[in-house]
């Protein structure tokens, strides 16, 4: 990269202003006669190389190079240089201080006494990025690539391979030290081992990802802490990506963390229109293709796939969940940040809208879990149930907390093997033959996760498929988030 | 912030491609080397290399069989060391 060096500044007096200031404006009659009298003068100017509109030397400083090299913070601002050394500066205007530092005692009669100065733009917060980036020799290690300027920076994205099949935002490093801002974890610090070209990866290189998949900087913490759930034993993410079957990692996310970046766990929870939701997932899935090298057609050779391998991501309603949150369960103290990586793909719609009693509700909900994958097959495949408010408030009324749930659920689940046999029902798939006479659970100990979340209407629940569940393929993983 | 100048972005890649791994030489004969036969624990795999151990053992080959613990993820170190110590070529076998 190349660094723009600290420009020199003229010996004499150096005025730094803008336009768009009125105490510059004030001050245009003084810089006029300080032009045609005494030291020399230059005046760099900001916003508008036409202003302040005096005789002498005026240069352009727009693109800041002066002022933010200068630490120019407020304008106007008025500097004495010395063989190219600032030897005193005064900001804003004073009478007083403008006649002493410049030694003409009749300077500014007709002015007031005093007015504050304004802020320069080259520590405009809407710049300040952009300058960092610019001028600031930045500690970002990633290699820089140059998009010309005919070229168009979407199609160059897709060009180079770097997208899931939806445009990314442009990684500049402006934006990508942006959203370094969102952690206070070092650009340089390692996150994990990215399968599948066991890629370790920094916390910069998450970082630029994040800002393609469109993340705001609040969310980075979450995207790390996936990645670092994903690339995990556990969670198997190597067989996960490699597998012919659907499923993704799906991130569900609980704590306050959730609602101070807007993760939306009511309306359309799995559906689109929620920015945290939309752009956390994909960020975790850039992140394996760009980073880990796992692409469809190359090691993900998923047959069918999933709209959920785009990424996605979403809070459990915690507020009036008739169950205590999903990572409770799962191990970690009420009010925890926290995240819990499920290995699985779309939803499967339960429509119960009559059951008004838990007993019954729950049988539904058994009803559709035990077709899950295929109706003769059980112990293989996990899955996750989202209960919806509609239907949660029938077990929240009725008592029913989490673990009588579960309880209630996993009894309902518990099937006779022999009418799942292989070759049963004229259907060649099915439980082998050493199964007979035995009482199967649908799911593996651990196999089924449960939530809570969606909107306020509907008498709707759905099951959320999984993968291959457990040290044969991959466990859930819940985690801390950490900043 | 003039228009129309160059972008610079930072690399979202690795700048890497995964290493490639050149295949063993390939055996002239099969005739009295080993051959392993590794089985990655997918249903029907082990009909498959049954029927490869006859026809191998046939034309003169010596045969040992190996598993996978799981089809869900990369075989283990140790097992993939043992495999490249004792024979002389592998054939893995896919199956469903």
């Amino acid at each position: 990269m190349t660094t723009i060096d600290r420009p020199t500044l003229p010996d004499g007096l150096v005025a730094v202003v803008k336009r768009d200031c009125p105490t510059c404006e004030l001050v245009v009659p003084v810089l006029d006669r300080l032009a045609g009298d005494g030291p020399h003068l230059t005046v760099y100017t900001q916003d508008d190389p036409s202003f302040p509109g005096i005789e002498g030397d005026v240069v352009d400083d727009t693109d800041l190079t002066v002022s933010w090299h200068h630490e120019i913070e407020t304008v106007p601002t008025l500097l004495r240089v010395e063989d190219g050394v600032e030897v005193e500066r005064i900001v804003g205007w004073s009478r007083e201080q403008w006649r002493a530092f410049t030694s003409v005692d009749d300077l500014g009669t007709d002015l007031p006494e005093m007015r504050p100065g304004c802020g320069s733009l080259s520590v405009d917060p809407s710049l300040a990025d952009e300058l960092l980036a610019r001028f600031g020799g930045s500690n970002l290690r990633s290699r820089r690539i140059e998009i010309a300027a005919l070229e168009d920076e979407f199609e160059a994205a897709f060009d180079r391979g770097w997208t899931d099949g939806l445009p990314v935002v442009t990684p500049t490093e402006a934006r990508v030290l942006r959203m370094l801002e969102g952690t206070t974890r070092a650009p340089d610090e390692t996150v994990a081992t990215v399968p599948p070209d066991l890629a370790e990866v920094t916390v910069e290189q998450v970082a630029i990802n994040a800002v393609m998949a469109g993340c705001r900087p609040e969310y980075l913490p979450v995207v790390l802490t996936a990645v670092e759930a994903a690339c995990t034993e556990d969670f198997n993410m190597h067989g996960l990506l490699a597998t012919t079957y659907f499923s993704g990692p799906i991130i569900v996310v609980n704590g306050p963390i959730a609602g101070r970046i807007g993760l939306n766990a009511a309306g359309n929870v799995l559906g689109q229109g929620t920015r945290a939701n939309s752009t956390i997932g994909r960020a975790l899935q850039l992140v394996i293709r760009n980073l880990g090298g796992g692409k469809p057609g190359g090691v993900d050779m998923s047959a069918i796939g999933s709209p959920s391998k785009l990424g996605l991501c979403f809070a459990e309603r915690e507020h009036d969940s008739p169950f205590a949150p999903l990572s409770v369960e799962r191990g970690l103290a009420e009010g925890t940040d926290a995240l819990t990586l499920f290995a699985g793909h779309g939803p499967n719609a339960i429509v119960d809208q009559l059951s008004r009693t838990p007993e019954s509700l729950v049988r539904s909900m058994a009803a559709v879990l035990r077709a899950q994958a295929n109706p003769k097959l059980a112990m293989g495949m996990d899955a996750m149930l989202i209960v919806g408010p509609e239907h949660g408030r029938i077990f929240r009324e009725a008592g029913w907390d989490r673990s009588r749930f579960r309880t209630e659920l996993e009894g309902l689940l518990m099937l006779e093997a022999d009418p799942m046999l292989r070759g049963t029902d004229g259907i060649d798939e099915g439980l082998p033959d050493f199964a007979a006479g035995a009482t199967v659970p649908k799911f593996r100990p651990g196999g089924l996760q449960i939530v809570h979340a969606g909107g306020d209407a509907g008498l709707f629940s759905a099951v959320v498929g999984g993968w291959v569940g457990g040290p044969k393929g991959s466990e859930p993983v819940t985690v801390e988030i950490t900043p | 912030m003039s228009e129309n100048r160059t972008t610079i972005v930072l690399d979202p890649t690795t700048g890497k491609e995964a290493a490639g791994f050149p295949g063993a030489d390939r055996v002239a004969s099969i005739e009295g080397k080993t051959v392993g036969l590794l089985d990655i624990t997918k249903p029907r795999g082990d009909v498959f290399l049954d029927r490869l151990e006859e026809l191998l053992v046939e034309r003169g080959a010596n045969v040992t069989r190996y598993a996978k613990p799981t089809f869900t993820k990369p075989a283990p170190v140790d097992l993939r060391h043992e495999i490249a110590a004792n024979c002389d070529a592998v054939i893995e076998a896919l199956a469903d």
